[in-house]
């Protein structure tokens, strides 16, 4: 039960200011400018853009430094933003295939077309403290060889040539899309809305559940088939103009999960399939997000429905960080009626035993029996 | 606002060209458009952000998915002939929304399109450049994989 209580006002603004005052910190260090957020702390950018739902660099940077590094908050913050603007429409499905690829690596197949891509990754790095970070060194100029235009296919497409996976029906094109941010999750979801949710989800959760399917809860015997990182055209179909005007470049981050087959009477075993998608360089999110794509098909593929990863409600009902944290975090809003109530069923409870207790004399009789 | 629905597919796949190339234009570089269009402009849609669903597909090529949105901003404008140009460029730049409507209005005006070409040329490459240069950066970063030597025995 919630009931309005004033008298807080005063504190609530000198709390604010006293925030805005934090988040400045030591006003002899520099103050640092949404710029710099977005361009040196990218990956924070592009994971607030991911769980923000919102491919917008900028917006993420200033929400990153208005949370103060607070990366669910900022996701917060922009998911509130969006909720501001009228929408125009949807993209023409962007082509993965087509990518301006920076990082293209496989872990199943070792001479891809086009090659293995390392792009910036830190992978392979050592993980102790660079110190030259802070002293402010000089970058030095990447290395640059010859790009020959060979196309990158997708792995799975390769496979695929050969009929060994599984392929994605294209779907019906006259079908509506569905989406969450319109109408409420209604389970059983399909994997369209399963992919929505999880893109959104929180890489957290869904790096513990992917995690968790690895070490047996839900096995999907996965290989990273192919982690793709680069920029794709968006072109969104403008009923005024007539056509599918070109709208920029975005930066996306796609994995390919392969795993064990599935076969029947009828088909040849091929292997499965588990995808991940997401805004920006979030590697281990698309990865994460693929491995519980994959455990929530369990039950399409015949396998037995046992383990957290693979329980559809559980998992989409419980993805998203903004609502996630609204609920927890509303525990810290007054609740001194419902306390109230507790507290006076708390001392009855206690006052009852205790004239009971002293009826039955010194022996406890009656205690005993209530507590048998 | 429906003109330009009749016009040949090659043309419409040149315009898009052009718009793309603008949509990868800084707004300073686009300033220049102002003077080619002098003052008799008329705006149709005032520059405009809101939101595109960005879709993909599942698998990467099976059926459409919603990944999330991102920001665009529109506008529109006409010119005094009554051609019409539309702008969409991601992010919340109004004035660069309003300078791809002038672009593309310009463009399909056959007295201006020569100096829109003009303007977009440097732009057109310095995208090129820039390009070239990731490529060429992630080319160097592809793994030469070699096999060891194995003995005999």
């Amino acid at each position: 039960m919630y009931v309005a209580v004033k008298g807080g006002e005063r504190a609530i603004d000198n709390a604010h200011r006293l925030l805005a005052h934090a988040r400045r910190g030591d006003p002899a260090v520099p103050e640092v400018a949404p710029a710099q957020i977005r361009e040196q702390l990218a990956l924070a950018v592009d994971r607030v853009m991911t769980e923000g739902s919102l491919y917008d660099r900028d917006l993420a940077a200033i929400a990153i430094k208005q949370a103060r590094g607070d990366l669910v908050e900022a996701a917060f913050l922009v998911r509130a933003f969006r909720t501001t603007l009228p929408r125009f429409g949807a993209t023409q499905p962007i082509d993965t295939a087509a990518m301006q690829v920076a990082r293209r690596v496989s872990a199943t197949f070792k001479d891809i077309p086009g090659g293995q891509v390392l792009g910036p990754t830190f992978d392979y790095t050592h993980r102790l403290i660079d110190f030259l970070l802070e002293a402010g060194a000089e970058v030095d100029e990447p290395a640059r060889a010859a790009a020959d235009p060979v196309p990158m296919p997708r792995i799975t497409d390769l496979l695929g040539h050969d009929d060994l996976i599984e392929r994605n029906p294209p779907g019906d094109p006259d079908a509506p899309v569905p989406d969450l941010t319109r109408e409420p999750l209604d389970l059983p979801a399909g994997r369209d809305l399963r992919l929505q949710n999880l893109a959104r989800g929180d890489e957290g959760f869904l790096l513990a559940l992917g995690y968790s399917t690895q070490r047996g809860f839900g096995r999907t015997h996965p290989f990273a088939g192919e982690i793709r990182l680069g920029e794709v055209e968006l072109e969104f179909l403008a009923e005024d103009v007539g056509f599918a005007v070109p709208l920029g470049e975005i930066t996306v981050t796609e994995c390919q999960m392969v795993n064990q087959f599935k076969g029947s009477a009828t088909e040849p075993p091929r292997f499965t399939r588990g995808y991940g998608l997401a805004f920006g360089h979030c590697e281990r999110k698309t990865m994460g997000m693929a491995l519980v794509d994959r455990a929530l098909r369990a039950g399409e593929l015949g396998e037995e429905v046992k383990a957290p990863a693979q329980d559809e409600e559980f998992v989409l009902m419980h993805s998203d960080n903004v609502q996630a944290t609204g609920f927890v975090e509303h525990l810290k809003l007054p609740h001194y009626v419902d306390f109230q109530a507790e507290l006076g069923l708390i001392r009855q409870m206690r006052a009852e035993i205790a004239a009971r207790a002293a009826a039955a004399g010194p022996d406890g009789a009656v205690l005993k029996e209530a507590a048998e | 606002m429906t003109a330009n629905a009749d016009v040949p597919d090659s043309s419409v796949n040149a315009r898009k060209t052009t718009m793309a190339a603008v949509c990868r234009a800084t707004t300073t570089e686009l300033a220049g458009l102002d003077a080619i269009a002098g003052d008799a402009v008329r705006v149709l849609r005032a520059p405009e952000i809101g939101l595109v669903m960005v879709r993909g597909r599942v698998g990467g090529d099976g059926a459409p998915f919603n990944l999330g949105e991102a920001t665009v901003t529109r506008a529109a404008v006409s010119l005094p002939d009554g051609v019409i140009g539309f702008g969409h460029v991601l992010g919340r730049d109004k004035d660069k929304a309003r300078l791809a409507a002038l672009a593309d209005a310009l463009w399909q005006a056959p007295a201006t399109r020569d100096a829109v070409e003009a303007l977009l040329r440097p732009v057109r490459e310095r995208i090129a450049a820039e390009t070239a240069l990731k490529r060429e950066r992630a080319a160097a970063t592809r793994v030469d994989f070699f096999t060891m030597v194995r003995g005999d025995n």
